[in-house]
C-alpha cells in the first residue's frame, strides 16, 4: 500500500497553502540548480530510468518523449507545451494540481524545458478552468520575483519563461497537435503526423507536449531518483498516479495510489466502496469516456495500469474511473457519450465527422430500442470504420466505448429492442 | 452588454492594457496566437463576440477577419448574442448525470421557469447545458461566469439561483463544505498534510 512518505501530490486537496513558502515547505523548488547542473543528457536519464509513462492517457514514455528533442538548438527555438486542456469526462485531476499545487507545475517546467532545450514553456489551460488560471498566472509571478524563473532561473544560467495560454471550450483542443494549432490562433484541428512536434511543432519548431501530472511529478522523482519512481507500481507500468474516482461510488474522489492497485480495492478504500454494496456494481469505465466499460466480473480483479487494463481490451487512460451502480441505464450512459463525441468532433475527417453524428442517432434509438436486432452489428462494424481511419484519436474514442457497450451489455440492447417491438405488436393488435 | 452585431468595437483604455500584457507573452510576428484571449477579453468588455469584436481582434493580432470569425464560431466559450447576467451552464455529462445532474437542471427550471438555451425577461438568467467540465469529482456542478459550484442537489441548486435573483452572496465551489476533490468526511491519504489551516497566499 503506498505510503504518505512516497506520495508526490502532498497538497491535492488544497488544505495547505498553495504558494511559494508553502510550496518550499513541501519540498518543492528544494535543490533545483543542483538537478539541473546534472545536464539535459543526465535529467532525461533519470526520466528514462523512472519508467513514467505520460499522465495525459496514451502512456508514452517521458523520458524517450523529452530524447526525441533536437540535441543542438538550431536556429528555430524549442519549446515546451504544457497540455491542461482537461476535458475528458470523468477527468478532474490536473485541476487540482493547478489550483493546489502550481510550484510543482512551475517547477517542474524548468527542468523539463531545460532538459529539451526549451527557453519557453506555454502551460494550455482550458478556458473553464479561470480561477486556475490565475492561480497559476501568480505562482508563476511568485517564482519570476523569487527568481526561480527569469533570465537565470534559480542561478543555473538557464533562462526560462513560462506563461499561461487559455482555450476557449473545446475537447479537441487536448489532441495535441490542435492544441498547437489552438495556441497559434487558430481552429483546433489536428494536423496529420508526421512531421512530429517534436520536429516541426509550435510555430513551425520543435516542441513537446506534456501533460500537466507528467510535469509536475517531473521534479519529485528529480530529487528522489528514477530508482524512487520506478520501484513504485509495477514493471512497465512504474509510480504513483492520481486517480479521478466519479459516479456511484459512497464518497467520490481523487486519490494518489499506487499504479497497479486492484480496481475494487482502490473504490472501497478511498471512496466508501459502490453505492449499495459492491454487489451492486454493474460497470466501470476505468480511464476515462474514451475507454470501453467493463462488467463487474472483470472489475472484481483487474489492476489499475495501462497493461492490465489493455489486457481486458479497455485502458487506463487518465486514470477517471467512472463507477456505475444497477440503477444505471448503462445505454443511456454510452449514448450521452456518443452525443458528446458528436459535439466535439472538430469536423476535419470525414469519417468523424459524419460517423458520430451516426452512432450518436443510432445509440438513441438503442436507447428506446427502436431498433432492429441486426443493427447492433452494424453500429459495431460502422464504428470500426471510424476507428483507425481519421488523423487523430477522436474517432477511436468515439468507437471504443460503444463496442464495449456491444461487447459486454448486448443481452440488453437486445432485451430493449424486443421490449419494444413486443410493445408495438401488443398496441398493433 | 449591449451594442447591435455590427457596431464597431474598442477596448477600453483598462482592457487594452491587458491585451497589451497578453501579446507580449508570444514572440515577435506571432500576434495571432492572441486571437483566443483577445476575443475572450472583448466578451468579458462587451458581453458577447459581435462582429465588431471579431474586427478588431483581427485588427489587433493581424490576422484575416474570417481567419478570427473561424476562431470565433469553433469554440463554444464565446458567445454570438447577449446572455444574462448570470450565464448559467450545467454539466450534464456521464459523470455528473449519474449524480443527479437532471435534478439541477430540474431545479433551475423550477425556479427560473426557462429551459436549456432559454433566458429571463428580466435577462438576469440564461441557461445552458455544458460537457465536461473537469470537476467530476464534485459532480453534480455547474458553472456562472468564472466560477464553479460543486456537489449540488435539488434542494441547494434552488437556494444558489434563489440567493443570486436576490443580489445575495453566494459560496462557491462545493456546496458541502469539501476543502477540493477529497472524500467526503475527510482525506483517507495525506493526513499529515491536511491538519493545518491554510495560510499565506491561500485563498
Amino acid at each position: 500500500m503506498l505510503q504518505d512518505k512516497d506520495r508526490i501530490f502532498t497538497n491535492l486537496y488544497g488544505y495547505q497553502d498553495w504558494g511559494l513558502t508553502g510550496a518550499r515547505a513541501r519540498g518543492d523548488w528544494d535543490g533545483t540548480k543542483a538537478i539541473l547542473e546534472k545536464g539535459r543528457d543526465g535529467i532525461i536519464n533519470e526520466m528514462k530510468a523512472s519508467g513514467m509513462r505520460g499522465r495525459g492517457g496514451a502512456g508514452f514514455p517521458t523520458g524517450l518523449k523529452w530524447s526525441f528533442m533536437p540535441k543542438e538548438i538550431g536556429e528555430r527555438p524549442h519549446y515546451l507545451v504544457v497540455n491542461a486542456d482537461e476535458g475528458e469526462p470523468g477527468t478532474c485531476k490536473d485541476r487540482e494540481i493547478m489550483r493546489h499545487d502550481p510550484h510543482k507545475l512551475i517547477e517542474g517546467c524548468l527542468l523539463a524545458g531545460f532538459a529539451m532545450g526549451a527557453h519557453v514553456a506555454y502551460i494550455y489551460i482550458r478556458g473553464e478552468f479561470v480561477l486556475e488560471g490565475q492561480r497559476l498566472e501568480a505562482a508563476i509571478a511568485q517564482a519570476r520575483d523569487a527568481g526561480l524563473l527569469g533570465p537565470d532561473a534559480c542561478g543555473s544560467g538557464w533562462a526560462m519563461d513560462v506563461y499561461v495560454h487559455r482555450g476557449a471550450g473545446a475537447y479537441i483542443c487536448g489532441e495535441e497537435t490542435a492544441l498547437i494549432q489552438s495556441l497559434e490562433g487558430k481552429k483546433g484541428q489536428p494536423r496529420l503526423k508526421p512531421p512530429f512536434p517534436a520536429g516541426v511543432g509550435l510555430y513551425g519548431c520543435p516542441t513537446t507536449v506534456n501533460n500537466v501530472e507528467s510535469i509536475a511529478a517531473a521534479p519529485t522523482i528529480l530529487r528522489r531518483s528514477g530508482a524512487w519512481f520506478a520501484g513504485l507500481g509495477r514493471e512497465n507500468n512504474a509510480g504513483t498516479k492520481l486517480f479521478c474516482i466519479s459516479g456511484h461510488v459512497n464518497k467520490p474522489c481523487n486519490v494518489e495510489e499506487e499504479m497497479g492497485i486492484p480496481l475494487k480495492v482502490l473504490i472501497e478504500k478511498h471512496c466508501g466502496g459502490v453505492r449499495g454494496g459492491w454487489d451492486n456494481l454493474l460497470a466501470v469505465i476505468p480511464g476515462g469516456s474514451s475507454v470501453p466499460a467493463l462488467p463487474k466480473e472483470i472489475c472484481d480483479d483487474v489492476l489499475m495500469d495501462f497493461d492490465s487494463l489493455k489486457a481486458v481490451k479497455s485502458g487506463l487512460g487518465t486514470a477517471a474511473v467512472i463507477v456505475m451502480d444497477k440503477s444505471t441505464d448503462i445505454v443511456a450512459a454510452i449514448a450521452r457519450l456518443s452525443r458528446f463525441y458528436k459535439h466535439e468532433s472538430c469536423g476535419q475527417c470525414t469519417p468523424c465527422r459524419e460517423g458520430t453524428g451516426w452512432l450518436s442517432r443510432v445509440m438513441q434509438r438503442m436507447v428506446t430500442g427502436e431498433a432492429s436486432v441486426e443493427e447492433i452489428d452494424v453500429l459495431d462494424n460502422v464504428s470500426r470504420q471510424i476507428e483507425g481511419h481519421t488523423i487523430c484519436a477522436l474517432g477511436d474514442a468515439a468507437a471504443w466505448p460503444v463496442q464495449g457497450l456491444i461487447r459486454h451489455f448486448r443481452p440488453e440492447l437486445e432485451r430493449r429492442i424486443a421490449a419494444a417491438r413486443g410493445g408495438r405488436s401488443a398496441a398493433a393488435e | 452588454m449591449s451594442g447591435s452585431a455590427t457596431e464597431a468595437f474598442q477596448f477600453t483604455p483598462e482592457y487594452m492594457e491587458q491585451a497589451k500584457a497578453i501579446l507580449a507573452k508570444y514572440p515577435q510576428g506571432r500576434e495571432r496566437s492572441g486571437v483566443l484571449p483577445l476575443l475572450d477579453l472583448a466578451q468579458r468588455q462587451l458581453g458577447w463576440v459581435s462582429t465588431g469584436v471579431v474586427e478588431e481582434v483581427a485588427r489587433i493580432t493581424k490576422t484575416p477577419r474570417m481567419k478570427v470569425l473561424e476562431v470565433a464560431t469553433f469554440y463554444t466559450m464565446y458567445k454570438h448574442s447577449p446572455k444574462g447576467r448570470h450565464h448559467v451552464e450545467v454539466c450534464t455529462n456521464i459523470a455528473c448525470w449519474l449524480r443527479g445532474s437532471d435534478e439541477v437542471l430540474r431545479a433551475i427550471k423550477d425556479e427560473l421557469g426557462i429551459d436549456v438555451g432559454g433566458q429571463t425577461g428580466d435577462d438576469l438568467f440564461s441557461l445552458a447545458e455544458a460537457e465536461c467540465l473537469g470537476a467530476c469529482c464534485n459532480a453534480p456542478m455547474l458553472q456562472i461566469g468564472d466560477e464553479y459550484f460543486e456537489d449540488l442537489t435539488y434542494e441547494t441548486t434552488r437556494d444558489l439561483v434563489r440567493k443570486l435573483k436576490r443580489g445575495e452572496p453566494v459560496k462557491v465551489g462545493s456546496q458541502i463544505g469539501r476543502s477540493g476533490s477529497e472524500p467526503e468526511g475527510g482525506p483517507t491519504t495525506l493526513a499529515e498534510f491536511c491538519t493545518t489551516s491554510k495560510v499565506g497566499g491561500a485563498e
